[in-house]
């Protein structure tokens, strides 16, 4: 069977795309230099019609270059603090994203195969489920003795309700002959939890991990910036990418702006990337499609 | 295997089935009786939506019955007191759109039903299992997945899951439906052959005429909504058959007594479904 192979092409097409990116983005960003010449006195003109300042070109002169952003960066990769940063971030997201998984699948079980505690539970999730993540943040500031769990419980709302969607719709979708065939061939009813339920629910399983890690680092540089994500005890890298971003602004270091929000980026893909691998070794049926 | 057509006979005697969705009743089985022989592959031909699945749902214990009595070998499987029947590994069903757990390779889904019911080791299941597959003309994809296999072989795996069960009776909800003539005519073959060796009794939905005479003892024509037997067609071409039955003269024969039946039957069906629509 022809399973999909490393495809050099399209990891050609990525590569290209990203650094015809970069090109752009450091043109734009040099536009103070290069827009002061003479053929660009009625780009210059236009800009001023449109109410933006002449010497550059707007957003995009504003943002410091690739190559600057490159700078800054080796300047703070040998600072032990920035790589707290992202530790202390990875921690948070693992521990809130574990939390989430292990409450959040058995609890969508739990209402996807039982009507009693479909009823019950389902209302209350379903009101609670609308409040943004971000919402919680103070809440969560005052429930928990520390600055930590509260950030981790803050993650975890982000996720849990993902994750806790995704189970329920999965199990309730599944296909009734699979039930009828395994109960003829006389399946108790935990073999059909076991070898029905939980296996045809898997591949939502995957989904709302996916989304929900997503979330999960969305959530948590918001509420590194919000509460200053215990900055207070662990020094600045205490704080984590959040924060890093944060303290940036406030010392005027646009460059590590930027830094700090590539370094979420590639955080976020790295987890994913970890996720999509993981999902494929638990649903090798999927992989054929 | 089994001695030959001992077990299995089942007998449906005055079943009536009422679905009340939103208090508007509808008859979906009208006073149906039909007696169905021990060993015997037995053909319920009928228009699409005629009620033929609602009586294999009620023989295989998914849905009640609303009257009447099903019996298997002379037990009751469902009755008016009690209307809905237990599932069990006597009836297996084979499903219009195939159900193997996509999750599970050809292998463990072959291997399901005897490791649900443990009477045999691990070992004994595996072994039984390669060997039937082995015989269905199923060697080498035992660990594929069914989504890696064609359509027509995964009918067959699931025929062979069933037959896995030891079964009195195989229930096949019109199970070639979805596959192209060609790959059909393969499977019919496939099908006497594994029937020869198993002789299991066989009730069999379908609505293509064609395929009933060619696979069937006895051919149940049945009326469109509510539906009951209009008409019960012996089929005396011997078994075993092959391809070339289809040729022959009795099989015409049979054919043009029984087709207008089914015509009439169809034609009705699409009258109340314009009405409906």
């Amino acid at each position: 069977m022809a399973r999909r192979k490393f495809d050099t092409r399209s990891i050609t097409r990525g590569v290209i795309s990203i650094v015809v990116f970069v090109i752009l983005w450091e043109i734009g960003s040099r536009s103070k230099q290069w827009l002061g010449a003479d053929i660009f006195t009625p780009v210059r003109d236009a800009l001023g019609a449109m109410g933006f300042k002449k010497n550059y070109l707007p957003w995009i002169g504003a943002v410091p270059a690739p190559t600057e952003v490159l700078q800054a960066w080796a300047g703070v990769i040998t600072d032990p603090s920035y790589w707290l940063s992202w530790y202390k971030s990875s921690l948070r997201v693992l521990a809130g994203f574990t939390a989430a998984m292990l409450i959040g699948i058995p609890f969508g079980l739990l209402l996807a195969v039982n009507r009693t505690a479909f009823g019950i539970g389902f209302p209350v999730f379903e009101v609670l489920r609308p409040i943004p993540p971000l919402a919680w943040v103070p809440a969560s500031i005052i429930f928990w003795p520390t600055q930590e769990l509260s950030i981790a419980f803050v993650t975890f709302i982000g996720a849990f309700y993902t994750i806790v969607i995704n189970v329920v719709g999965g199990a309730k979708s599944i296909d009734v002959r699979y039930f009828q065939a395994a109960q003829s061939m006389g399946s108790s009813k935990w073999d059909i939890f076991r070898r029905i339920i939980l296996p045809g629910t898997l591949p939502s399983i995957v989904v709302g991990a996916a989304v929900g890690m997503g979330i999960t680092w969305e959530v948590v540089v918001a509420a590194e910036m919000i509460s200053g994500g215990g900055s207070q005890t662990g020094g600045t890298g205490g704080g984590g990418l959040g924060f890093f971003i944060w303290n940036s602004y406030v010392g005027g270091s646009y460059q590590q702006i930027v830094v700090g929000m590539i370094s979420i980026g590639i955080a976020g893909f790295i987890s994913s990337e970890l996720l999509r691998t993981l999902g494929k070794y638990v649903t090798p049926w999927l992989r054929l499609r | 295997m089994p001695q030959a057509a001992a077990r299995g006979a089942i007998r449906i005697d005055d079943v009536v089935k009422i679905y009340d969705p939103d208090g508007a009743a509808v008859m979906a089985v009208d006073h149906c009786s039909l007696d169905i022989e021990a060993g015997e592959i037995c053909m319920i031909v009928g228009p699409s939506g005629c009620g033929k699945t609602t009586l294999l749902n009620a023989i295989a214990g998914f849905h009640e019955i609303t009257s009447g009595t099903i019996t298997l070998d002379g037990e009751i499987l469902c009755d008016t007191a009690h209307p809905k029947a237990e599932p069990g590994s006597d009836r297996i069903v084979v499903f219009q759109n195939g159900a193997l757990f996509p999750w599970k390779t050809n292998l463990e889904n072959v291997a399901f039903g005897p490791t649900m019911q443990g009477e045999l080791t691990r070992a004994e299941v595996v072994e039984k299992a390669m060997g039937m597959m082995a015989d269905a003309g199923l060697a080498g994809v035992e660990h594929n997945f069914p989504g890696e296999i064609s359509s027509g072989m995964r009918r067959r795996v699931e025929i062979v899951r069933a037959l896995m069960n030891d079964p009195k009776v195989l229930l096949l909800d019109e199970p070639y439906r979805a596959l192209d003539s060609l790959t059909k005519s393969v499977m019919h073959e496939a099908l006497l052959e594994i029937y020869y060796k198993n002789k299991v009794t066989i009730f069999f939905i379908t609505h293509d005429l064609e395929e009933a005479i060619f696979l069937g003892h006895k051919v149940a024509i049945m009326t469109t909504r509510p539906c009951k037997p209009k008409k019960i067609l012996i089929v005396d071409i011997p078994h075993p058959r092959d391809y070339s039955a289809l040729t022959s003269k009795r099989f015409r024969e049979l054919m043009e007594e029984t087709n207008e039946a089914v015509h009439e039957e169809a034609l009705k069906a699409f009258e109340a479904g314009e009405k409906e629509g």
